[in-house]
């Protein structure tokens, strides 16, 4: 209990106290634009402690700001994951699909979201749409990816239960192939999501939409540098929560 | 013709560094209803042999045939127990034997299916953990769900694989116990592939003998003269198991030591069965 207490809380807190200490100095010394820990709390202590206050389009509670961006990742990532996931199992249960369209995904995978987006913009005419567009271009590959790695990596002895017994197509489908391949599929999802929310800050930045990265965006221009490091540590936090909890489903996944 | 015919089946495998013949032409055949083991080395191609019956893989040469058809793939008709069981983990202990039962009558109603998968399952003992996922039971449960599932599609022949090898060893008494009850009641044809001798004699009608690989062919038949139901205790007194173990032993050490003599040589590899000078008699 002492040991994982030592393990679990203490030695992370220190961690975080010697990142804390360096931004201090920093702030004081080099770099005199950046408010230290304090002012940045003084700051946005109002973001924090009433989330969800609204004063106008641009001025609102970080919990709102978040909320608007989760929405806009939710929307994205969930069509990145209906587009990706078949991409996956006919780029790994065909041949001929895998060889028309693999180098397609490899040529397409490193582009980034910067990229995307204005060609969104071109496309559908409206910031909304674009980005989500963008992030779901962006976010699909390692579903993708992974989806289709799992269905080559199906073990022959599960398929030879399947020939021995001559199942149908489809049977074989949703009784081998699937359940076989959910592990990766759900390791893709987990770095998809990941991913959308990487791109989100990129994309509400470039749109100017409401949302963290808007929010991240709009403070900068107006000067106000804390609210800089709040977004941050609000983008930091959720990506973090996003991914354990992404991590919860995977495990469950796994338990076959 | 016999209900199960091989005959020259033989099978190499080509790798990079060269081709590594493992099967040189197996002759066998089988009654229906006969169980026959196939008693090898770890390492002489028994499960390549499976493979090739089971129509998994390709021969290089020679045919198979099951009641007259020959086999050119695999099919519900050949159930195979494998020795890693080959259970699916992602469906209960009843949806694997479902799955096997389903796939195979697709005619039947729904009710029967049902009743035919709950029958197979009360065959193995496995009733009170029909609802768990292969990973909450011990290998023995699993094999004998992978039992359950090979008997449930009621195959023309039955193909066992080294299916007790992964167990401990009161794990094994019990399940070769439990299928010699079961083979006395319902008389499948079985070609059950060992390495282990007694687990042979106690259960098989005939036993081949396989000489070790490369190039593995399958020695004379042995007839096991135990009458049935067979008991395993006090079967090693008997003289009909002494002298099926007797031929056995025999064999299979005269082929590895003509083996090695054949490798030192440098010649050849020209052993046939049946052609090899008796090694010393072994006791039992």
């Amino acid at each position: 209990m002492k040991i994982r207490l030592t393990s679990q809380l203490i030695l992370p807190m220190l961690g975080a106290a010697c990142v804390l200490l360096a931004w201090t100095v920093v702030s004081a010394t080099i770099a005199p634009d950046l408010p230290s820990p304090a002012r940045t709390w003084q700051e946005s202590r109002r973001y924090i402690l009433e989330p969800f206050f609204k004063d106008g389009e641009m001025n609102q509670g970080i919990g709102r700001l978040a909320f608007y961006s989760l929405v806009r990742v939710g929307k994205g990532f969930v069509l990145a994951l209906a587009i990706g996931t078949p991409i996956g199992f006919l780029l790994g249960l065909s041949r001929p699909f895998h060889q028309s369209f693999d180098p397609i995904v490899q040529f397409m995978r490193p582009i980034s979201p910067l990229a995307w987006l204005p060609l969104g913009l071109v496309i559908f005419q409206k910031s909304e749409p674009a980005a989500i567009f963008t992030i779901a271009l962006c976010a699909m590959w390692p579903t993708v990816i992974n989806t289709a790695v799992g269905v080559r990596s199906i073990s022959q002895e599960y398929l030879n239960v399947g020939r021995v017994l001559k199942l149908s197509r489809s049977r074989m489908l949703t009784r081998i192939i699937v359940p076989a391949t959910l592990p990766y599929v759900f390791t893709g999802y987990r770095l998809s999501l990941g991913l959308a929310w990487l791109v989100i800050v990129a994309s509400e930045m470039l749109t100017g939409t409401p949302g963290v990265g808007g929010f991240l965006w709009q403070e900068y221009n107006s000067l106000v540098y804390a609210h800089i490091i709040l977004s941050v540590l609000t983008i930091g936090a959720i990506g973090f929560l996003l991914d354990r909890l992404m991590g919860l489903v995977e495990a469950r996944v796994r338990v076959n | 013709m016999a209900y199960v015919e091989v005959r020259g089946l033989r099978k190499a495998y080509v790798t990079p560094r060269g081709r590594t013949p493992v099967l040189g032409g197996i002759d066998l055949s089988l009654d229906e209803g006969e169980f026959v083991a196939v008693v090898g080395y770890s390492g002489s191609g028994k499960t390549t042999l499976v493979s090739l019956l089971g129509g998994l893989i390709a021969p290089d040469g020679g045919d198979i045939r099951l009641d007259g058809v020959p086999v050119t793939g695999p099919g519900p008709e050949r159930g195979i127990v494998y020795q890693h069981y080959s259970l699916l983990p992602w469906l209960s202990v009843r949806d694997n034997v479902a799955l096997a039962v389903d796939a195979v009558n697709p005619g039947l109603s729904a009710a029967e299916r049902r009743r035919i998968t709950d029958e197979f399952i009360a065959l193995v003992n496995l009733t009170p953990a029909a609802w768990k996922r292969p990973r909450e039971l011990s290998g023995g449960m699993r094999q004998r769900v992978a039992v359950a599932r090979g008997l449930a599609m009621r195959p023309k022949l039955l193909l066992m694989d080294e299916p007790f090898s992964a167990l401990d060893a009161l794990t094994r008494a019990t399940l070769q116990d439990e299928l010699l009850r079961i083979w006395g009641e319902r008389r499948s044809t079985v070609i059950l592939i060992t390495n282990d001798v007694d687990e042979a004699i106690l259960l098989a009608d005939r036993i081949y003998p396989m000489t070790p690989g490369p190039d593995a062919v399958l020695g004379p038949a042995i007839e096991v003269g135990l009458p049935r139901p067979r008991q395993r205790r006090h079967m090693s007194l008997e003289p009909a198991y002494q002298k099926a173990r007797r031929a056995l032993v025999d064999f299979l050490r005269s082929s590895v030591s003509e083996r090695e003599a054949a490798t030192t040589e440098g010649g050849p590899r020209q052993m046939r069965p049946g052609s090899g000078t008796p090694g010393s008699p072994m006791e039992v």
